[in-house]
């Protein structure tokens, strides 16, 4: 009875295209983005800000990214970790050669750099697809890793061969460097992820985005209905990078604090890849539930059991999530392809005609 | 020196003047190749039956390792803990027919493909959660396969080869050599190859997809044992490994994914290629370059031959 779209008139084409079409959904993002903004800074402790919710905006954004690129072009990827380095590892070159330019203005700029480097790993793409592809991307995540450990100029010729970030400030505020405050850093983050999330949703609601999907239902059609191939997926590489690379600084700089390569290696491309396959693939929305489930169910398996008395090794639970992360993608593929995001779209259906059966 | 002269000329002068060290590189670059050649026949045998790319083959190959290693270490003798591995294995293809292939029939192959990603996650998880994650030594006395090297003096050095070495590459070619007459004179076999060129076919003249599905995940499963076998002797055994395992899918590439010959010839160019690379050339750009030589090659294979070297040609049809 609350989801009744009943009396919702769509008098022109404007509201009849328009992202969120029914009353309740608009209330529902404002009060999302609101909880989002004030109510969880305001009753979140500095554990939640910092080990729950930056990190997961930060895997949503990649998520993002990485669906732009594999949910809607249709175009897999496995590099994704080297292109979210290649913006943390920009941004720290850029930060340290120009330090009197906003931080967050070079959080930005490095996902062109991370855009660049992705149309260069995306040009196969215009000649192979499917796992040929993914073989290919294979190429740039190992090759980007080998650099950030063997290039020296790269990390400032540290000893350590890892980048630390710098403390950097906004009007008078430390936005980042180990004394800045939680709260800070997650309005940064959340501000940016807010305002690509929006971005993104213009661009794959709009022609780009149609011709991106054209592509991934059938690239031979797409072509012969007029659509350039290559600058259409060179374009896709190119966004999904840019969104990749930003939320790779945006780890660093305002998570992690610091990085060595590792952090950018295979595993962390198979763990964005699993937020979208369960998130969904192609849906916007997807990406974030997806990354809150993969990035929280850790979460839950270590401090859920203690409660209860069962006390489990850190180790076990590494375990046990890697098997729960296993059978879940077998599962979603063969039970709800389209993942989570889908399962939302049928409760939605169901809350409109509930308590009727149809 | 200038620096077109130590790529192109130097490296070329170390090869002529110390061939012992080239011919010991070329060595170790066969038997790395030949690994990387085994874990690749695993997928072909997969790919060929059941069109499923199955990335899930590298972690098999620590998963058996382990698992063999595993139950040895809880006291089970050498053998008998051989034997349940291969049981092992079996319940393994079963549970992947039943679970995984038989629910997914029919779906786009990068369904199935991003499905043998969750197969690896779940693998690693369960191999861990059972066994330990920690590195665990493989048990080579225990099943009589040889130890330490022999040494030849040839070409004015000393040239050292293990002796385990050996008998991989002894059983290796052993194997492949069954499975080639495996595939060519049993009832199975035939079976097996008819599937691999029309499943429609197959099905039409009575060859149940399910049993050839089990069989051939099997067959892969009992390749990625023998592989595990000598791939933990020469280094620890534990999940480290799998980005080693990865290679395995530029071998592919370079070899076309349906070819088992390819995956062999691929592997041993994979193999002596990186290793040559890194000996020779290495040293210039910092070293370390083994990491991604294979996939480089593999993308500029992808780029101007993307069926390999033995592969079928792939025509797309509207």
């Amino acid at each position: 009875m609350l989801y009744r779209e009943a009396g919702q008139f769509k008098t022109n084409y404007a509201s009849d295209h328009a992202v969120f079409p029914i009353l309740q959904d608009r209330i529902g993002i404002f009060v999302i983005l609101f909880i989002a903004f004030v109510v969880i800074p305001r009753t979140g402790n500095d554990f939640i800000l910092n080990a729950v919710m930056i990190p997961f905006l930060i895997f949503a954004l990649a998520s993002i990214g990485l669906n732009l690129l594999t949910g809607y072009t249709g175009q897999l990827s496995l590099g994704t970790g080297a292109f979210m380095g290649v913006g943390a590892y920009a941004c720290y070159k850029l930060t340290t050669i120009f330090p009197d330019v906003n931080i967050i203005i070079w959080i930005i700029v490095s996902g062109f750099f991370s855009a660049a480097t992705g149309v260069v790993f995306g040009l196969p793409a215009v000649r192979i697809k499917g796992f040929y592809l993914a073989i290919a991307t294979l190429a740039a995540q190992f090759f980007l890793e080998w650099c950030f450990t063997r290039i020296p100029w790269i990390y400032n010729y540290n000893v350590s061969a890892a980048i630390e970030v710098p403390q950097r400030e906004l009007l008078g505020i430390i936005i980042t460097g180990p004394r800045a405050t939680a709260e800070t850093r997650y309005y940064i983050v959340l501000a940016l992820v807010v305002a690509m999330t929006w971005m993104a949703s213009n661009i794959v609601h709009g022609r780009i985005g149609r011709t991106w999907m054209a592509v991934r239902d059938m690239d031979i059609a797409a072509e012969l209905m007029g659509i350039r191939l290559l600058p259409t997926k060179l374009l896709a590489f190119a966004v999904s990078s840019f969104y990749c690379g930003v939320s790779g600084a945006m780890m660093v700089f305002l998570w992690y604090g610091g990085a060595e390569s590792t952090v950018f290696n295979i595993n962390q491309s198979f763990t964005i890849l699993f937020m979208i396959i369960i998130g969904g693939l192609g849906s916007l929305l997807g990406s974030f539930l997806g990354a809150a489930l993969i990035y929280i169910l850790p979460i839950i398996l270590r401090f859920v059991p203690p409660q209860f008395g069962l006390p489990v090794h850190a180790a076990t639970v590494e375990h046990i999530t890697f098997m729960v992360v296993g059978a879940l993608i077998v599962l979603f593929l063969i039970a709800e392809p389209a993942g989570l995001a889908r399962l939302w779209q049928i409760a939605k259906q169901k809350l409109r005609v509930w308590p009727f059966p149809y | 020196m200038g620096p077109l002269y130590q790529i192109f000329i130097d490296p070329f002068v170390q090869m002529g003047t110390a061939p012992d060290l080239f011919v010991q590189t070329l060595w170790e670059g066969m038997v790395g190749g030949m690994l990387y050649a085994l874990i690749a026949l695993g997928f072909v045998l997969i790919f060929k039956a059941s069109g499923v790319f199955n990335f899930a083959q590298g972690i098999m190959v620590v998963f058996a390792a382990l698992t063999l290693v595993g139950l040895y270490n809880i006291g089970v003798p050498a053998f008998l803990a051989l034997g349940l591995t291969i049981a092992v294995m079996f319940g393994l293809a079963f549970a992947v027919e039943r679970v995984v292939l038989r629910p997914l029939v029919n779906q786009p192959d990068i369904i199935l493909f991003m499905a043998t990603f969750g197969l690896t996650y779940f693998l690693i998880g369960a191999g861990e959660f059972v066994f330990g994650g920690d590195p665990k030594v493989m048990i080579t006395e225990q099943l009589y396969l040889p130890k330490g090297a022999v040494t030849y003096k040839i070409l004015g050095g000393i040239i050292s080869v293990q002796k385990l070495d050996v008998a991989a590459a002894v059983i290796a070619s052993v194997m492949v050599a069954g499975l080639a007459v495996f595939f060519s004179k049993t009832r199975i076999g035939r079976a097996l190859r008819a599937v691999a060129d029309s499943h429609a076919a197959a099905l039409s003249v009575g060859i149940s997809l399910e049993q050839i599905w089990v069989i051939v995940w099997f067959a892969a499963g009992l390749v990625a044992l023998v592989t595990g076998i000598f791939w933990g002797a020469r280094s620890d055994v534990s999940f480290a490994l799998d980005v080693i395992a990865l290679k395995a899918l530029p071998v592919l590439i370079l070899g076309g994914l349906t070819s088992i010959p390819g995956a062999i010839v691929g592997g041993l160019i994979i193999g002596i290629g990186e290793k040559m690379w890194e000996f020779y050339w290495g040293p210039l750009i910092g070293g370390g370059t083994d990491a991604w030589f294979a996939y480089v090659i593999a993308l500029v294979f992808l780029l101007f031959k993307p069926q390999g070297l033995f592969g079928e040609k792939i025509i797309e049809r509207v």
